[in-house]
């Protein structure tokens, strides 16, 4: 990410921008705060309903999202894989939670960690790993 | 915030454990063998804690840092997820960002045995924060042999702290290394479990 994007081909001109910095804002409008909740790095997101068609007014990273989200995935995950920072995963994620496109689940909270059935459960997938 | 909508399809809970241990200590290497897909990469912007400010307008000194961290999955049946997270290894002071340790089940502290003194920082800052971890001597081929009776000694953990050999490149020795993290972080904080 060093700004120099004559040597990836693109018209010159304006040289002050990086196309990387660039595209998480255009993506969110330039929100950095999501609609709805906070999401956790490691929330986890579920695609619900059908998806919706090219004229319900999503872009296309809430499509990419729905697509990937067909399975439970973590904010971090469909960060990982759609190469945007978690920032603005969580915000496109809080848009689609406000249309009632996905349905989400806080991790597991300190409070939880004294849980035996979790441990149990951990302990028991591990071990068949 | 209150995410349930009762007619949802029930979602997995997520679980994080992380392994953190100085640069080059196998971090990545013990997420991507025991994952069920290659290491991912994601970048969170963190607050930073301040430390080693001279803070006397009793306003703490916070700021904002863009980390990557590399990261790994292991589906635990419907019920849970669990999300191995390593430490960012080049940011000097990453232990500043509490926001990573907040809410996991416990750490894996890798130790190298070339480069002992980098696990410190580790071993502190959990033992400060009260988060369960364990210390596994990732053994390099050609390195030094230590006895781990040496290295407990070294890095004055407590006898109560579990410490074990490992080769992070290996999924069954990785594997081993987090059962016995989760033992002891149950043992710690709920109720003994059987072996």
């Amino acid at each position: 990410m060093n700004g120099d994007y004559r040597s990836s081909g693109e018209p010159s001109g304006e040289h002050w921008i990086d196309p990387e910095i660039i595209r998480p804002y255009v993506v969110t409008r330039g929100r950095t705060a999501p609609v709805h909740g906070r999401f956790n790095l490691i929330s986890m997101a579920l695609a619900v309903g059908p998806p919706p068609g090219p004229d319900a007014g999503l872009d296309p990273e809430h499509h990419s999202i729905l697509r990937l989200c067909r399975e439970p995935k973590s904010v971090a995950e469909i960060a990982a894989h759609l190469n945007l920072p978690a920032g603005t995963i969580r915000v496109l994620l809080g848009d689609l939670f406000d249309r009632e496109l996905v349905s989400a689940q806080e991790p597991q909270s300190e409070m939880d960690m004294r849980d035996m059935k979790m441990y149990r459960a951990v302990l028991d997938g591990l071990r068949s790993l | 915030m209150a995410f349930d909508r009762s007619s949802r399809p029930r979602l997995p809970t997520a679980i994080k454990i992380l392994v953190a241990g100085g640069f080059g200590a196998g971090k990545t290497t013990m997420v991507g063998a025991v994952s069920e897909t290659r290491p991912l990469r994601t970048e969170e912007v963190l607050t930073e804690r301040g430390i080693g400010i001279d803070d006397l307008s009793s306003v703490e000194a916070k700021r904002t840092t863009t980390v990557a961290m590399d990261f790994g999955r292991i589906t635990i049946g419907d019920e849970y997820v669990l999300y191995l997270f390593g430490t960012p290894g080049q940011e000097r002071f990453w232990f500043v960002w509490d926001e990573l340790a907040e809410g996991s089940l416990g750490a894996v502290i890798l130790a190298d045995t070339r480069r002992l003194a980098d696990c410190f920082p580790s071993v502190d800052y959990f033992e400060r924060r009260g988060t369960p971890f364990v210390v596994a001597v990732n053994c390099f081929e050609g390195s030094e042999t230590f006895e781990l009776a040496e290295v407990r000694l070294a890095l004055q953990l407590k006898p109560s702290i579990p410490i074990i050999m490992c080769d992070a490149r290996k999924r069954d020795s990785s594997r081993e290394v987090l059962i016995s993290l989760v033992k002891h972080s149950a043992k710690l904080r709920a109720e003994p479990v059987g072996s």
